[in-house]
């Protein structure tokens, strides 16, 4: 059961590693599939969502934020951990006001495709009906912080992409949301356009362009078409500045 | 302006935005953009900052601005009433919302760490202990005659120390200078030896290993080197640091400047918990102090080019903040959100150098260690856990206040000194730490055993133990950073679950959710808050499980209170008969 000088073991299976990847870079390199919701390949990784949480011999760890190491005996397609991310994906449902049915975004949606791929049925867990403020401020971009997961990607894909820094997360606890970087808090008085990375990350119905409802019809959505590990395995964000 | 931090040659952003909430009594729009600009950050980051610290507020708060202290040893709660319902009657408050007058706001807090004092209170961020129905109307007198803080009882404003119980560090008095001066004769290697030989372990809870983490920010490649006080003593229950820093301070400061010395730092900060912040005169009169003796600045005791200075930074409400990374994230200005790790602080901290972020406790035996020894400091405790441990104790028993025992004392034998009978439980460690049983009173304090960072809570047998475990739950959902989905829902699910349990909503199955839902959040979370959270729940289960299952309702499923869920519909059409309610047998 040894593995080499630059190799890991993800559920038995041997991949190989470069020096500074992660345990997710080099899982996905590998074609393998570790749920997640708040990374993408390109992007500096957060590790908030949590769904990549693995298992290192005794120890857990998110894969995204975890450096690979030589030898790295690692546990992550198991009932019991995929058992855990249906649960958090159930803590993300009930926290917002997550309206699949009427949703733009549905069959486009990674947290709905999340559910579906973890075999999750209900909610479980009692709803928080949180109140949360709708900016519907700027002419082409709606902000339903309902709908919000507080997976960091638009701040993240605004700063580091878009070179914009529209948003940031403020609040403590359960109060965490997404704020907008302008005196007004207003997405309209931000420089904030429909083709900033920003606008078109959001895994959920946060962030949406307006006007462009239902332009591809349910049935032939993302999710339609494939399943979020096949998206998963894919997603890559072209950087500007990557050299 | 009431602007203490303008002594500080860079002002901080945390001292700036209590100033301004001093000034306005909350943070207006246009001052958050006066400062973004003049910090030159991004107005974002000045409006996150102040969303996340308990202390600042976006609408206005009282002239008298009044938390009550929510701990299970200092808090309002007492046996006979509850004191902030009886004070927001007396002054015709509603808790969280200010008077329209604007005179006076009430709210509660987590604990301030005057659990020795008795009930207790921050007005306008000023501590009055030993709170009493006829104290409070007292108070509430003095509010209604708008009679300023300052011609206030003096007497009220004290807060006597209670050390019940002195060790190796509580004994004698530190000679400053001394552990500085056998550091110069003894040279840096052989210094960092002598801490290591010691056995001396962090003094916070984690118990990391003191000379090791030293050595390793020595080794470690850096443009400059830190060395972090944490001050930010948040675990309810623990108010050790808020002694030491009262009566140790300069032992403190010697400790800092020895680790500078053996790491190469020029630089340290103590980071203040906001709730100590009436400890701040007296901690720049001892900095000054040191200076003028020689002890701080520039070539420190004749040492050429041995030159470090302490700065002091004050929080503003956050427990997450005494989370090493997330108190460095705080120490730049930011959200005290915990920082992905590895790397650790000792590699990469305070503006991404190599920084040791230590307990005041820890600095404290520190300086100890290099004035008398390795030897003498290694008399006392286990082979594993060397030195004494100071504890907060409190709750139900006679004497509640600081004791130092040498690690290896039994928590019986603490009970006894402190006259404790008819214990039903103790909580070390605080609510994150353990829950323990009659049964285990004969384990001993010990990093190997029952740790404790310094919180030692003695439940008596009157004590209702599920409502300890709703206050835990509480104080973790109220103090979760809100950063990783299983710590920021799971902590409100626990909450929500164990209130449900106590008021009759509970059935077999929330048992079972209860263990599910803990272990989620204790193995998926970010952090040490994440990870520690759920602790007292799970203890409670295995040994208290009757606390639970005493309230649970047979053949019950419905968590759901129609009734109570028509509340907001009775409100709207302004109807409260009996009419408007369902017939409310459960």
């Amino acid at each position: 059961m040894t593995t080499g000088a630059d190799t890991i073991r993800i559920d038995g299976e041997e991949i190989p590693f470069t020096p500074g990847q992660t345990i997710m870079d080099a899982a996905l390199a590998a074609g393998i599939y570790i749920p997640h919701l708040c990374h993408y390949p390109g992007l500096p990784p957060s590790g908030n969502c949590r769904l990549c949480v693995v298992e290192i011999g005794n120890r857990s760890a998110a894969a995204c934020i975890t450096a690979a190491a030589a030898g790295q005996e690692i546990r992550n397609n198991t009932p019991e951990l995929n058992e855990a991310r249906q649960a958090i994906t159930q803590m993300l449902f009930v926290e917002g006001n997550h309206i699949c049915p009427s949703c733009e975004k549905t069959g486009n949606c990674k947290l709905q495709a999340m559910a579906y791929h973890l075999g999750m049925l209900d909610d479980h867990f009692p709803q928080f009906y949180q109140r949360r403020e709708l900016d519907a401020s700027h002419p082409d971009i709606l902000l339903d912080r309902s709908r919000c997961i507080l997976c960091d990607l638009c701040v993240r894909a605004s700063r580091d992409v878009d070179q914009k820094n529209i948003f940031a997360i403020a609040g403590r606890g359960t109060n965490a949301h997404l704020i907008v970087n302008t005196p007004s808090g207003k997405l309209a008085d931000s420089t904030m356009a429909t083709t900033d990375l920003a606008a078109n990350i959001c895994p959920v119905g946060a962030i949406l362009i307006k006007e462009k409802g239902y332009e591809v019809p349910i049935g032939q959505r993302i999710y339609d078409r494939q399943t979020i590990r096949e998206t998963g395995l894919q997603e890559h964000v072209e950087r500007k500045n990557d050299d | 302006m009431i602007n203490c931090s303008s002594s500080f040659a860079h002002e901080h952003l945390l001292h700036r935005l209590h100033a301004i909430q001093q000034q306005y009594r909350h943070i207006p729009p246009h001052a958050m953009q006066q400062t973004a600009s003049e910090f030159n950050v991004p107005l974002s980051q000045v409006a996150a900052v102040v969303a996340f610290y308990s202390f600042f507020s976006t609408q206005p708060r009282g002239r008298f601005d009044i938390l009550f202290s929510n701990c299970t040893s200092c808090g309002y709660l007492t046996g006979e009433r509850n004191l902030l319902q009886m004070f927001c009657q007396q002054l015709q408050v509603t808790p969280g919302k200010t008077r329209a007058d604007g005179l006076v706001s009430i709210d509660e807090t987590s604990c301030i760490g005057m659990c020795d004092q008795g009930a207790s209170l921050l007005i306008n961020g000023v501590p009055v202990t030993g709170l009493n129905a006829a104290k409070l109307t007292q108070i509430a007198q003095l509010i209604i005659d708008e009679i300023p803080l300052q011609q206030w009882p003096g007497a009220w404003f004290d807060i006597p120390d209670t050390i019940h119980r002195r060790d190796l560090l509580l004994t004698e008095h530190l000679i400053p200078g001394t552990a500085l001066q056998r550091a110069f004769q003894y040279g840096v290697s052989e210094t960092l030896a002598i801490i290591q030989q010691s056995g001396l372990r962090g003094r916070g809870g984690a118990g990391f290993d003191t000379g090791k983490k030293w050595q390793l920010c020595r080794a470690a490649p850096g443009k400059a080197r830190y060395v972090v006080c944490n001050a930010d003593e948040g675990e309810p229950g623990t108010f050790k640091d808020r002694l030491l820093l009262r009566e140790y301070a300069s032992a403190l400061f010697e400790g800092m400047a020895l680790c500078a010395f053996v790491i190469g730092a020029q630089k340290g900060f103590v980071y203040l918990r906001g709730e100590y912040r009436y400890l701040l005169p007296h901690l720049q009169t001892t900095l000054e102090r040191r200076h003028d003796q020689g002890l701080l600045g520039n070539d420190i005791l004749g040492q050429p080019g041995f030159d470090f200075d302490i700065d002091i930074v004050v929080g503003a409400g956050a427990y997450i903040c005494g989370e090493e990374s997330a108190l460095i994230e705080s120490l730049e200005g930011k959200p005290g959100i915990p920082r992905i790790r590895p790397p650790f602080p000792v590699t990469h901290g305070y503006l991404g150098q190599p920084t040791v972020v230590n307990n005041v406790e820890t600095f404290i035996a520190a300086a100890h260690i290099a004035a008398r020894g390795s030897a003498w400091f290694k008399t006392a405790g286990t082979p594993s856990s060397a030195g004494s441990k100071i504890l907060s104790i409190s709750g139900d028993c006679e004497k509640s206040g600081i004791y130092e025992y040498p690690f290896g004392v039994t928590v019986q034998q603490v009970l006894d000194d402190c006259g404790a009978t008819d214990v039903q439980a103790v909580q070390t460690g605080g609510p994150a730490g353990t829950l323990l049983s009659p049964a285990e009173f004969g384990r001993a304090i010990a990093f190997d055993d029952a740790a404790t960072g310094g919180s030692f809570l003695v439940f008596g047998q009157q004590r209702d133990l599920l409502a300890i475990h709703r206050n835990f739950a509480h104080f973790f959902a109220h103090e979760s950073c809100g950063f990783c989905t299983p710590c920021r829902v799971g902590t409100q699910l626990l909450k929500n679950a164990l209130n449900n349990i106590a008021e009759g909503r509970g059935a077999a199955a929330d048992i079972d959710e209860l263990q599910h839902l803990s272990r989620i959040v204790q193995h998926q979370s970010h952090c040490g808050l994440g990870h520690t959270a759920a602790n007292h729940v799970l203890d409670g289960l295995r040994k208290f499980p009757q606390v639970f299952s005493l309230h649970l309702r047979p053949h019950f499923t419905a968590r759901f209170d129609l009734d109570q869920a028509l509340a907001s519909a009775r409100q709207i059409t302004h109807r409260d008969d009996a009419g408007a309610h369902l017939d409310n047998e459960r």
